[in-house]
């Protein structure tokens, strides 16, 4: 192993950071995590006007603004943009930004794909929202695509599908580069059971968007050939099953509802150590309950669709395999508290946003393990109950992650710390408001609204223009993030290279910011 | 760093096929789906038309309510009715009925009938000897046609199920059917 | 850092909101209907079971967190530990949630096989979706009829005031007998839908080309509404159901005052207009 030859081929790539060049061709670790957050936080900016244009109809019954096809293509965009522009970029970001300096390697292990994978994303994302200006409108049909509603979308079918199938591609490299990295670029003696927990969860991750991104493509391939090549993979007149295309979907559907939710749990758990100051409870633990994690959520795809018509014995399956989840989710918020236990705590921004994840994000998962219990899920089922579950598994469950992660190693990144006070506000701000808009949803879910309705009945009115007030009130609060970074970017006190009085890892060894290429000689592992 | 690139261009090819994989398996996913529903009698599935070459016994002491249902999809024009609307049988026994079916427009049109069984369990038990389902329907502009189905419930059908549905779903594929045909010589038969 | 005196102020903030939604909105619903049927009954049962059951869990888990939050402050000049792992504390907290869970699944279980059991039934109604109505027919009975909102479109638009039952009144109800057992056959015209009132706690999905079969007994005479379920395109919100359940002879007497619908191309197009 010559690092030598590594600096050669490298250092003359830094270039000044306003190029154009620079970012496009850069194969610099570093510098892609950067673009995959800075799109992603340009995704969230889009994706939530979209979710303001959904709240502002919803203030009040009646029809107001928008035309109800419209809407749905908003319902159906906003989770796309979400999804697969929001999270999984700034996951992928993170990972780009932390796992070489985590396991002590100077890059990622294949820097020109890495560049491919974050350049195709602007390009799908621009296609995808280039589908609202054409014939028929943007894709309606809800982000599960279920056919045969879908199948009637416009002109824009083709272009969805293709976009789609980029971000799978994206999302796809992405993943093979972090498996790549953690598997051959570790440094010596950096054993699987030493990684932090952040690229443990990764590695896991990308595990499972190797398997199920695939089929995604699989699936709305499918749908492709349905409508414009006369097969009949879902339509009954030709042999095929609407309910084959749920069943396809869902099989991706759950593990990527992991892929948006395991390294959260990794950021969680480099955060809260540090400020209990005393090392993660039950390492191993955490390890496994991951993995069972990640194999359960091959085995529970159809408590999706509970009403669709299944078998009895289907059912049961279904049930008995998604309340298990329950068990090793649990085991990582008891190790999470536990971790806490006789701790000796300070309160700074990342851990705030970290202990909201640990309260919220377990609160919708109470609500997902009474969404198991397959008999109630009938009344569950398409309602805002459903709704109110997974904006809390998602929103201060994977966003305030992603956000405790930027506050946490934004000081490392840029070298200067950024406004606690603010940051304090910002988190008191998001959590107030985030509560304010999505607990409100488990009322009129159980009172009887559907999901994806433009306009709804008198009884629900009271909750739904409260929910509006919170979603422009947490919209609003995030510009306050953007100052925050931008500003810590643009200055401020020097951090040192510990930052935190207690972070461990190998990240915190090297200087604020980090040298251009992290680890030009292997580190030594205690 | 040779060892490293080696190294990572394995790992690359090993899970790049794996995704090739992932995709083929979406549609694997198919087929199995048939399986599943073969086992757990979700759907109709065309092995059970098997059955019908095994020797089996009447049961003269049961009696099982069969009940025909008929839906029309989407815009099709069609008027279909069962000639009864439903039959008391013996399990082990082969009966025949008919479906009506006049096509009420001034074009000769290709249907194509879906079949869909409830209960679930009662899909492996109900035996279609016979059935306009297994082919694809043309009638003439304005005309009238009887269909023929013949059936038989098989005495493994479970005791407590005592009325089976059998519903068609009657879809227009004139459309699809033509396009079929420009690409196979065997398919809709010399109609127009 | 944040003193004991914030946090307080923050807490009763907190606290505060939630006490305002609570108290502002006395007047409409937050939880789930205990309906008219046995099973939705039951159903209301499970979900206030699992409800409690994960409102203790929470306030035991939190209770802990918030205790050490509070006295494991580093303000407090706390020294931290250093334990990171028991075996028989990860055991134990594998074990009792597992168990907790199996005491979940058996009621569930057991109101799962009932609602799936549709057999010796006494009446039988086919209910068909279409992009954006329903059809009902009383298969022996020889009834048929479609159903369509009947909320004006001015309500919609905000150029009238809204009356009571706003997008959940349709212009032909499906009637029902009180104490019957009711079986229905539900497919769909065209795309999914799916067929649900709370109170019937009867939810299931309508497929183009298959049939589900789902079934009541109402208890209650009573109008119970309802809407589509499932992402049906443009006016999915807009195709409510209502089901008014009546005494029998009121029940003989509506299937006697209707006959079937000759259901050709013209009418059902019509009808979707």
């Amino acid at each position: 192993m010559s690092t030598v030859a590594t600096d050669d081929h490298h250092d003359d790539h830094q270039e000044s950071p306003y190029s154009i060049k620079r970012w496009l061709f850069t194969t610099n670790h570093k510098d892609i995590g950067t673009l995959y957050l800075w799109f992603s936080f340009i995704m969230f900016l889009i994706g939530g006007v979209m979710a303001l244009v959904i709240r502002t109809e919803l203030f009040e019954p009646g029809l107001q603004f928008v035309d109800p096809q419209f809407f749905n293509s908003m319902t159906t965009m906003h989770a796309i943009m979400m999804i697969f522009g929001v999270v999984m970029p700034a996951f992928t970001g993170l990972a780009n930004w932390l796992i070489p300096m985590m396991v002590g390697a100077t890059d990622m292990a294949l820097p020109r794909m890495n560049n491919w994978s974050f350049w195709i994303l602007p390009f799908a994302f621009a296609m995808m929202l280039s589908t609202l200006f054409m014939d028929g409108g943007g894709p309606a049909g809800g982000w599960t695509l279920y056919p045969p509603l879908v199948l009637q979308t416009g002109d824009a079918l083709p272009f969805v599908i293709l976009s789609m199938h980029f971000m799978g591609l994206s999302s796809i490299m992405g993943a093979i580069n972090v498996i790549a990295t953690i598997l051959n670029m570790r440094a010596p003696g950096m054993t699987l059971m030493k990684m932090p927990l952040f690229v443990w969860t990764w590695l896991i991750t990308a595990y499972l968007l190797i398997a199920v991104m695939p089929v995604l493509a699989g699936g709305i391939t499918m749908l492709l050939t349905d409508k414009f090549f006369e097969t009949s993979f879902f339509n009954a007149a030709g042999g095929g099953d609407p309910v084959m295309f749920q069943h396809i979907f869902w099989f991706f559907g759950h593990p990527e509802v992991y892929i948006l939710i395991l390294p959260s749990f990794g950021v969680v758990s480099s955060i809260i150590p540090t400020f209990a100051r005393k090392p993660l409870f039950g390492y191993a633990s955490m390890v496994y309950a991951t993995g069972s994690i990640a194999f359960l959520s091959f085995i529970v795809w159809a408590h999706h669709m509970f009403t669709v018509g299944m078998p009895l014995a289907g059912e049961l399956f279904f049930m008995f395999a998604t309340m298990l989840i329950a068990v090793p989710t649990g085991v990582k918020v008891f190790n999470w508290v536990a971790t806490m236990w006789r701790g000796a705590m300070t309160f700074e921004t990342p851990m705030l946003f970290a202990l909201g994840f640990i309260i919220m994000f377990s609160i919708g998962g109470f609500s997902g393990l009474m969404l198991a219990l397959a008999p109630v899920d009938f009344q569950y089922h398409d309602t805002y109950f459903v709704v109110a579950h997974f904006h809390y598994v998602l929103v201060p469950g994977s966003i305030f992650a992603i956000i405790a992660a930027v506050y946490y190693w934004l000081p490392k990144w840029c070298g200067n710390m950024y406004n606690e006070g603010l940051g304090k506000a910002h988190f008191w701000l998001s959590t107030i408001f985030v509560n304010l808009t999505f607990f409100p949803m488990h009322f009129v879910g159980l009172a009887g609204m559907p999901r994806r309705i433009p306009d709804y009945a008198l009884q629900f009115s009271d909750y739904n223009a409260m929910a509006t007030y919170g979603a422009f009130g947490f919209g609003l609060s995030q510009l306050l993030f953007l100052y925050l970074v931008i500003k810590a970017i643009r200055g401020g006190e020097k951090a040192t290279s510990q930052v935190w009085e207690n972070a461990e890892g190998l990240e915190w060894t090297l200087p604020s910011p980090p040298p251009y290429h992290s680890f030009t000689t292997p580190p030594v592992i205690k | 760093m040779d060892k490293q690139t080696k190294n990572s261009k394995s790992v690359v090819t090993k899970l790049a096929l794996v995704c090739v994989c992932m995709f083929g398996f979406g549609y694997v996913l198919i087929p199995l789906y048939d399986v599943f529903c073969d086992l757990t009698g979700l759907r109709f599935t065309q092995d059970s038309k098997q059955l019908v070459s095994q020797e089996i016994q009447e049961d003269t002491t049961r009696l099982v309510t069969v009940e025909f249902d008929v839906s029309m999809n989407q815009s099709m024009p069609w008027k279909v009715k069962p000639a009864i609307s439903k039959l008391q049988v013996h399990p082990g026994r082969v009966y025949i009925t008919n479906y009506i079916a006049k096509n009420t427009t001034q074009s000769a049109m290709i249907g194509q009938a879906v079949p869909s069984i409830t209960p679930y369990v009662a899909n492996r038990h109900l035996v279609k000897t016979e059935c306009f389902c297994f082919e694809n329907q043309p009638i003439e502009a304005g005309k009238e046609v009887e269909m023929a189905l013949s059936f038989m419930i098989n005495p493994k059908l479970p005791k407590d199920v005592k009325v089976v549905t059998l519903s068609y779903t009657f879809f227009d594929i004139t459309q699809s059917a033509k396009i079929n045909k420009l690409d196979s010589k065997e398919s809709v038969l010399a109609f127009n | 850092m944040m003193s004991g005196n914030n946090w307080l102020k923050w807490l009763s903030a907190v606290s505060g909101m939630f006490a305002a939604m609570g108290a502002a909105n006395a007047g409409q619903p937050i939880n789930m209907p205990v309906g008219v049927t046995d099973i939705s009954a039951n159903v209301y049962d499970m979900h206030m079971i699992a409800f409690w059951l994960c409102v203790w869990i929470a306030v035991l888990v939190f209770a802990v967190m918030f205790y050490s939050m509070f006295a494991h402050r580093k303000s407090k000049g706390y020294t931290p530990a250093t334990f990171h792992e028991s075996t028989t504390v990860e055991a134990i907290w594998t074990t009792i949630p597992f168990i907790i869970l199996i005491a979940l699944a058996i009621p569930a279980t057991k109101t799962l096989v009932e609602m799936e059991d549709t057999s010796d039934y006494d009446l039988t109604v086919k209910i068909t979706g279409y992009q954006w109505l329903w059809h009902y027919e009383y298969i022996d009975e020889g009834v048929d009829f479609y159903s369509v909102l009947n909320t004006p479109r001015s309500q919609i638009n905000g150029e009238e005031a809204k009356t009571e039952n706003y997008l959940l009144e349709v212009d032909k109800e499906l009637v029902l007998p009180v104490g019957k057992k009711v079986r229905f056959l539900i497919t769909a015209n065209d795309v999914n839908h799916a067929w649900w009132v709370p109170d019937l706690a009867v939810k299931k999905d309508a497929i183009p080309g298959f049939i589900n079969e789902a079934w009541t007994k109402v208890n209650t005479p009573g109008t119970y509404r309802g809407q589509c379920a499932e992402l049906c395109g443009r006016d999915h919100g807009f195709m409510p159901i209502v089901v008014r359940v009546v005494e029998q002879a009121e029940f003989d007497q509506f299937l006697a005052d209707n006959t079937t619908l000759e259901k050709d191309g013209a009418e059902y197009a019509a009808v979707t207009q």
